[in-house]
């Protein structure tokens, strides 16, 4: 399989009054075509804000991208742009459905007229043709009476309508690569599970990747073919969804499947949970971040950066667990 | 099973640093504390102009406060040496009486100051109070009291004060009121309007359910929370109220002679503008810089005391 | 005996049980209506009947405009009811004056949502959690207060020493655990939690929900616990009413709820909950919801769910379905289980 995105060791930094936080601290991975990967983890893991990097949102300054960082999409490194050129990726080959639907969406224009200034942006010059595919844009992402709907304001649509247009905006010029940021946090369940079906569908009509942020576990277990779990700026545990959920290997993982109740369980058990809170990221600790909160912490842990194991193709971890030195220390953890 | 696919520093390991450790406490670091006193530092630190503003403005208040150490009565006519330019004796020169220039400047600084902070307190005691019970209140209370700020804000002020004052003698506890009485209104409504929003937080909700009494929930929650909002206000009365002295004394209704405010030394100036323009600028100057200082510290204490910002 | 006979006994018998349970707050026919701009009026609760015992967890769920947050403040007296009555330990809760109301005050309690907008940002941690103890005059001096703030602050498990800071120095779980110190503060018997995890991370919701289940032994509560989270709810809670627009679809316990929702619209509800196991994920079917939730302004005569529902029958449209008891401890609204009863 080709690799559409790849992310080399990106860190970015923001910088504040109260000095550097460094939000995304040496990530890689990569995005395959057609492929669904989740990135999960907590608020402030630094998930959004590679995402936003990805799609060339980052404000800089405050923001400053690395040094070394790299980010190849197609073959060409995406940070060595001119603004011309971002112009044509953003919304052209990658595109990005953010969480809060309402603020996304100019109060003032219509949303057919949205969707139409896309796509005469990337390429539809013709008033006909723009407002016939406008319509059936409309039509795909699920809005009922699209010819009459098309005039109307974003007000007038409720939460979970609003969400299917960012996505009829977010797909107009069929981009390879699709950028979820939390889509769903902001609504029901029920319209939750309806918007995930439709990001499902469509993606694999037009065999577009995916890259979907969520702090939910949930979400992903049915979507994502590729899961990976971030931490206080850093990839800690990365592999297809059977790995994550059945094979855990990271401490962290495994604590963030444990501290959610299933519901389809009953279990009377304590929920398991993880003591204190993410570190500051204005001064990230040496060794693991998750050394403070770790079951298994080690004197290495909070001295030296975790190394990375590889389990089985293409699931890696990043602990010292698993260093030979430590075999037979946690005999009860292998199941 | 597990195989290591990234560098790893052998050296630097050793089996003894493979020792459990028990976690540490749990996280509670909240970062040092900073206090209001720290916070108003930092601000006026990384604030230049504030921070220019503030040590202006504290000259000229030490030095109105200082005056009467001046070698000069500032009442004191010098014929002789009237008109007098700048010199080693008087540093400003002299006004059309022979009066040191800088001595006047000085006394009249005290008038003008006092005036606009005793205005401005009248009128921000006033204007919290009835604007966080129109607030707070709301329904008839508030209907009332807006009309009676919308009555004050539409009458000409100016034109009302000077004919309030062929009734009234003009003196500086009645300039003080006058000034006060047509200030008071846009503090309220500033007031009134951060009350409305105020009042719909969740720790207001959370006081009334813990059982807490209104005049309490006004005095910790409401108010404090609008500390910001009242500084600026109270920073624009305080300008405000200066620069309406001026006027009022231009005009002949301020502060009588033989004292002297910076207005009323304008006043003697026009007629001399062309002659000596230095008379009317050095208490215009002396108008702009304080008038100036107030508006850029108030923004600047805005936001020390906001502790989001922080 | 015929059956009908046997179903009469087994609900008396039913009803014996239910008495030796003391009912901590009965809640009857509440309705509350809000006047909005116009003629239209949001009938955001709109006729709901149930009881909390002493000592339980009332989970209430529902999707946000459900009336569940408007429910829980309207039966502590934060609203004022339309119509209906709350009876708190026997007492209608509008008719409380004087003592018997201050004293209301204190045993009734709620945790907010939002640990951000609850907590006054212009005061110091120890001075909110001892405001409600000031305002019942429950110390007598400036050191006993400091030390009931001390004793708040470890309960909840934060550090003592942070008493006189601010709360925008703390992160979203430690000002949540303020939230709760300062509800507890004044020992309520009856504690309100509206979706007190909500806005917390995953992590740090496991941490609440423990705590908050611990103080609950301890201290004998009784809760009412709000989310839109239902795995969560269904952890925390002995019974579970379900809210759609305004009105009660479905009360049960929280085991049965999972493994024999009644209601179409629960049913749907908990087949739209991801379960973090792509395995059973992949197998479960999913009751897909039609249409949209009607406004609150201009709900659908007869049963709320009527549009969105695939058994809808002639009687749905006419008749609004009361809640009624179909299988023991299990109330459910809706037409379906008419021939049941």
């Amino acid at each position: 399989m080709k690799k559409l995105l790849e992310v080399k060791n990106l860190r970015v930094s923001f910088h504040s009054y109260s000095g550097e936080v460094e939000a995304v601290r040496g990530v890689s991975f990569h995005v395959n075509e057609g492929e669904s990967v989740a990135i999960v983890g907590e608020s402030g893991c630094g998930k959004s804000v590679t995402a936003r990097t990805v799609m060339g949102l980052t404000q800089c300054p405050p923001g400053e991208i690395k040094e070394g960082s790299e980010i190849i999409f197609d073959g060409r490194d995406i940070t060595k742009f001119s603004e011309k050129e971002w112009q044509r990726y953003r919304g052209g080959d990658c595109a990005i459905i953010f969480q809060d639907a309402l603020a996304a969406l100019n109060p003032t224009l219509t949303v057919g007229h949205q969707i139409e200034e896309k796509l005469k942006l990337h390429g539809i010059k013709d008033k006909k043709e723009a407002y016939s595919e406008t319509v059936r844009l409309l039509t795909a992402v699920g809005i009922p009476n699209p010819e009459k709907r098309y005039k109307a304001y974003p007000h007038e649509f409720s939460g979970g309508m609003r969400q299917r247009i960012m996505i009829a905006i977010a797909i107009a010029c069929n981009p390879g690569l699709l950028i979820a940021d939390e889509p769903t946090t902001a609504l029901d369940v029920t319209i939750q599970a309806d918007i995930i079906d439709l990001i499902k569908e469509l993606v694999k009509e037009h065999n577009t990747a995916v890259i979907m942020i969520t702090h939910d576990l949930g979400v992903v277990a049915d979507m994502a073919e590729r899961i990976i779990v971030m931490y206080a700026g850093k990839v800690v545990e990365e592999g297809s969804s059977e790995d994550i959920f059945y094979k855990t290997k990271h401490p962290y993982t495994r604590a963030l499947l444990n501290s959610v109740p299933r519901l389809d369980l009953d279990e009377e058990k304590e929920l398991e949970f993880i003591e204190g809170a993410p570190p500051d990221m204005t001064d990230p600790p040496k060794g693991c971040a998750f050394a403070g909160r770790c079951p298994y912490c080690m004197e290495i842990c909070t001295k030296e950066e975790p190394p990375c194991y590889e389990f089985n193709e293409g699931h890696t971890a990043h602990c010292w667990k698993y260093h030979e030195y430590a075999e037979g220390l946690f005999g009860e953890v292998e199941e | 099973m597990a195989r290591l696919i990234s560098e790893i520093n052998k050296a630097a390991l050793n089996r003894e640093l493979f020792r459990r450790i028990t976690r540490e406490k749990v996280n509670q670091d909240i970062g040092p504390e900073r206090t209001t006193w720290q916070n108003l530092k930092a601000v006026f630190l990384s604030n230049k102009a504030a921070l220019c503003c503030l040590i202006i403005l504290v000259i000229i208040i030490i030095a109105s406060l200082c005056a009467p150490l001046s070698p000069y009565d500032p009442d004191e006519m010098d014929l002789v040496n009237k008109m007098a330019a700048p010199s080693a004796e008087h540093i400003l020169g002299t006004d059309e009486m022979g009066r040191d220039e800088l001595t006047r400047v000085l006394y009249g600084g005290r008038v003008s100051l006092l005036v606009g902070v005793l205005s401005m307190l009248v009128s921000v005691i006033v204007g919290v109070f009835l604007g966080t019970v129109s607030g707070y209140c709301g329904g008839k209370t508030d209907v009332i009291l807006m009309r009676i700020v919308d009555m004050f804000q539409s009458v000409p002020s100016l034109l009302l004060i000077i004919v309030i004052y062929s009734i009234v003698p003009p003196t500086m506890t009645t300039l003080v009121f006058m000034l006060a009485m047509f200030s008071w209104p846009s503090v309220a409504r500033i007031v009134r309007a951060q009350t409305l929003t105020v009042k719909e937080r969740d720790y207001v909700l959370a006081a009334k359910t813990l059982g807490v009494s209104h005049h309490i929930i006004i005095i910790k929650h409401i108010i404090p929370n609008m500390t910001s909002q009242i500084i600026v206000a109270a920073s624009l009365a305080i300008a405000n109220a200066i620069l309406d002295e001026s006027t009022l004394s231009f005009l002949g209704y301020g502060v009588q002679l033989p004292k002297s405010s910076w207005g009323s030394m304008l006043q003697g100036a026009q007629q001399w503008m062309l002659y000596d323009p230095l008379l009317a600028l050095v208490p215009g100057i002396f108008i702009l810089l304080t008038v100036l200082c107030f508006n850029i510290i108030g923004d600047a204490l805005q936001q020390a005391l906001d502790p989001k910002l922080n | 005996m015929d059956r009908g006979e046997i179903k009469d006994k087994e609900r008396t018998k039913d009803k014996e049980e239910v008495k030796d349970r003391e009912k901590i707050l009965e809640v009857k026919h509440l309705k509350k209506y809000f006047k909005q701009s116009g003629k239209s009026v949001l009938k955001a609760v709109d006729d709901v009947s149930f009881d909390v015992y002493k000592g339980e967890t009332v989970g209430i769920v529902g999707e946000s405009g459900c009336g569940k947050t408007t429910c829980a403040r309207t039966c502590i007296g934060m609203y004022p009811a339309t119509s209906g009555e709350v009876i708190y330990k026997g007492k209608d809760i509008s008719k409380l004056r004087g003592a018997e109301k201050r004293s209301f005050t204190k045993e009734v309690q709620i945790i907010f949502q939002d640990p951000y907008s609850s907590l006054d940002p212009k005061m110091r941690v120890g001075d909110i959690i001892c405001e409600g103890l000031r305002a019942h005059k429950m110390c007598k001096s400036k050191e006993e207060y400091n030390k009931r703030a001390v004793e708040l602050l470890e309960m909840v498990g934060l550090n003592p020493e942070h008493a006189n800071r601010y709360v925008h120095e703390f992160s979203g779980g430690q000002r949540q655990r303020i939230g709760i110190a300062r509800a507890l503060a004044v020992e309520p018997d009856f504690v309100v939690c509206d979706e007190p995890i909500s806005a917390l991370d995953v992590s740090i919701q496991a941490q609440i929900v423990n705590l908050l289940s611990k103080l609950k032994r301890e201290k004998e509560l009784t809760f009412m616990f709000i989310a839109h989270d239902l795995s969560m709810v269904k952890y925390v809670s002995d019974r579970i009413i379900v809210m759609y627009l305004g009105t009660i679809a479905e009360i049960t316990d929280s085991k049965s709820l999972y493994s024999d929702p009644k209601h179409p619209y629960t049913k749907a509800l908990l087949s739209a909950i991801p379960i973090p196991d792509p395995k059973v994920e992949k197998e479960r079917e999913r009751i897909k919801l039609q249409g949209e939730l009607p406004s609150p302004t201009d709900p659908p005569k007869g049963c709320r769910f009527i549009n969105r529902c695939k058994f809808a029958k002639e009687i749905c449209a006419r008749e609004m379905p009361q809640l009624r008891e179909v299988e023991k401890g299990h109330s459910v609204a809706c037409h379906l289980y008419d021939e049941q009863i």
